[in-house]
């Protein structure tokens, strides 16, 4: 296999992780919904831990790309 | 046309010398410091038109106290009382994120300028995420002194325990810089990718011609509104987090646990 079909697959491979940070993104998202719809009086006050938790997942999901692209593109 | 129709996603976030030549003098003027400027004015319009401090805000001041209001309050709920000497650099950065993130999204090509993404470069982000982490720094050490140190040990650990979690602890406090900066230029980065690839999905398959290139090039253009409207939520989130994150790592400075 030569480097440049390699480095497709590579960042092909990479790319997986996006799909699972949609995972956490989607599940933190969801469990603050689930939650907040037991106890709306208690939702407004957790707004900012939802997105603590949205930006974390996000970051891996993020470094994934950047990996993907190093891949692609760094010479 | 299979060399004009090459796919080139990352030619947009190149920064090109307006004046002189990059590789002479290390101060040359480049698209990037000209949309630096373009952000400042607007923040300055922004502000300018809404601090007449009437007694009965107009709309422009409504809107402009909202968004200090905003800041005040967020760093209020994670800081405390003593998070208002920080309002402003976290109104600040949280501003300068906004405005480069909407205005990196503007169709400005359409009228012959060239657009750029301030944030989608990561010396920008970093220099940005490295003094909201010198911030940090300072405040802890000026307040507590050495004591600082104790951020890295949770309360109640035993002590074997804590062999392992303060180098956890360190690890993931020395890496927020990092963090916070990637965090906002790959998600531009990212963004802007995804939009110029169905972008050129939508030219190239209207000069295929045929029955299926058309309607290859309207889905890609349902699809690009979609991911439009995605992104102008994902511009402010991005802002919002960052401006969070930098007044949750204050709040452990001045704090402290």
């Amino acid at each position: 296999m030569d480097l440049a079909s390699a480095k497709v697959i590579g960042a092909g491979l990479a790319a997986i992780g996006v799909g699972a940070a949609a995972i956490g993104v989607g599940n933190v998202f969801g469990s603050f919904l689930e939650s907040a719809i037991r106890n709306p009086a208690a939702a407004d006050g957790q707004q900012g831990r939802l997105f603590i938790g949205f930006a974390a997942a996000e970051l891996l999901g993020l470094i994934a790309f950047a990996v993907a692209m190093i891949i692609l593109y760094a010479q | 046309m299979a060399a004009e129709s090459k796919i080139d996603p990352m030619h947009q976030f190149q920064i090109s010398p307006l004046a002189g030549n990059l590789d002479g003098s290390p101060f040359v003027f480049t698209n990037s410091a000209l949309w630096m400027f373009v952000i400042l004015a607007l923040v300055w319009l922004f502000m300018l038109g809404g601090m007449k401090r009437a007694l009965v805000p107009g709309r422009w001041q409504a809107m402009v106290e909202g968004v200090t209001g905003f800041v005040a309050g967020m760093l209020e709920t994670s800081v405390g009382p003593e998070g208002r000497k920080y309002v402003p650099w976290v109104f600040t950065i949280f501003m300068f994120i906004l405005f480069a993130n909407l205005l990196g999204l503007m169709p400005f090509a359409l009228v012959g300028a060239q657009p750029f993404t301030v944030t989608s470069q990561f010396t920008v982000t970093g220099v940005m995420a490295i003094i909201s982490f010198s911030i940090v720094l300072i405040t802890g050490f000026w307040r507590h002194g050495f004591h600082f140190f104790s951020l890295f040990v949770p309360h109640g650990t035993p002590f074997i325990l804590k062999l392992l979690i303060v180098p956890i602890e360190f690890v993931s406090f020395m890496v927020r810089p990092f963090s916070l900066a990637l965090r906002l230029f790959v998600a531009m980065i990212a963004g802007h990718i995804l939009v110029e690839v169905f972008g050129s999905f939508v030219v190239s398959g209207i000069n295929a011609g045929g029955v299926a290139g058309p309607a290859i090039s309207l889905l890609s253009f349902v699809f690009i509104v979609g991911v439009m409207a995605l992104e102008v939520l994902v511009c402010a989130i991005q802002a919002y987090v960052f401006a969070l994150l930098t007044s949750l790592y204050i709040n452990d400075a001045v704090n402290l646990h």
